[in-house]
């Protein structure tokens, strides 16, 4: 359970493993925003496919870093979201915001 | 009273509103629903909503202390839950404006959401509340009884 960082070619890929509720996902935040505020990556990899459950905090931290990463002029995509969270994504609508993969 | 509403177990958690007890409040609950040999789907849904619930009681009611959430959760021979989530914390002014998907006083990491799932995931949703006093939230969801003989 946790979060890995890996920085190649400009390109960071956060890999989050377990499960994303509002304790975990304040953890997962503030690294991913140390780690863009220090390399400044132009490009964002967050990949779900390790995440066994999550809530809406989950639907929040996405939206977070698609945020940050907008104002940042950084590209930002959010790949391998399993099965079982597909109604949360569904029902949050973020699908909307074309990041998903 | 007919056979199949009966209450055939109760449990009452409480515990400080301390948000790594957010995972500790969902293994409970799934644990001990699981007397009633829920599908993974059900126990996913019911999951996510208690997780709601409590969520909010640490970010929303009890957003500058800590405090206690109480919660209570039966199940029935027929195979319904219900959950109560309650808190002392500071209450919500406008139940239905709070209730409004995307409505959030939680700023930009949240999404607004916790109800509009709670309302999906489970068959029924009841909120109360008084500013300063504290909210309860009631949950409902049957669940499709297979193996009766399990719960004795
Ligand atoms: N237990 C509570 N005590 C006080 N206010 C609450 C409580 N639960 C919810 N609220 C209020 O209702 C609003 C909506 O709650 P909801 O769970 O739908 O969204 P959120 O918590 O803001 O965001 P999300 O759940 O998506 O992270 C909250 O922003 C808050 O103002
Ligand atoms: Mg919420």
């Amino acid at each position: 359970m946790g979060i890995k960082l890996e920085f190649l070619e400009n390109k960071l890929t956060a890999r989050i493993s377990g499960e994303i509720d509002h304790h975990s996902a304040a953890d997962f935040r503030q690294q991913i925003d140390n780690f863009i505020n220090k390399k400044k990556p132009e490009k964002i990899i967050l990949d779900f496919n390790e995440v066994s459950f999550m809530d809406t905090s989950g639907i929040g931290f996405i939206m977070g870093r698609f945020k940050t990463a907008y104002n940042l002029g950084i590209k930002l995509k959010v790949i391998n979201i399993p099965k079982k969270l597909e109604r949360l994504v569904k029902l949050s609508g973020i699908k909307n915001l074309g990041i998903l993969e | 009273m007919k056979q199949e509403n009966l209450c055939i177990n109760e449990m009452n958690l409480n515990f400080l509103s301390k948000s790594a007890n957010e995972s500790f409040a969902r293994a409970t609950i799934s644990a001990f629903i699981a007397q009633l040999d829920p599908t993974i789907d059900e126990i996913t849904d019911i999951k996510t909503a208690i997780s709601e619930a409590v969520t909010n009681c640490i970010t929303h009611a009890y957003k500058s202390e800590i405090g206690t959430i109480y919660i209570n959760c039966k199940i029935f021979e027929n195979g319904k839950i219900l959950i109560k989530v309650r808190d002392k914390g500071i209450g919500i002014k406008d139940i239905a404006q709070a209730m409004e998907p995307l409505f959030t006083t939680g700023g930009s990491e949240r999404a607004g959401l916790g109800f509009a799932v709670m309302k999906s995931f489970m068959d029924k949703l009841r909120v109360s509340s008084k500013v300063n006093k504290g909210t309860t939230v009631l949950m409902e969801k049957s669940i499709i009884r297979r193996n009766i003989t399990s719960v004795k």
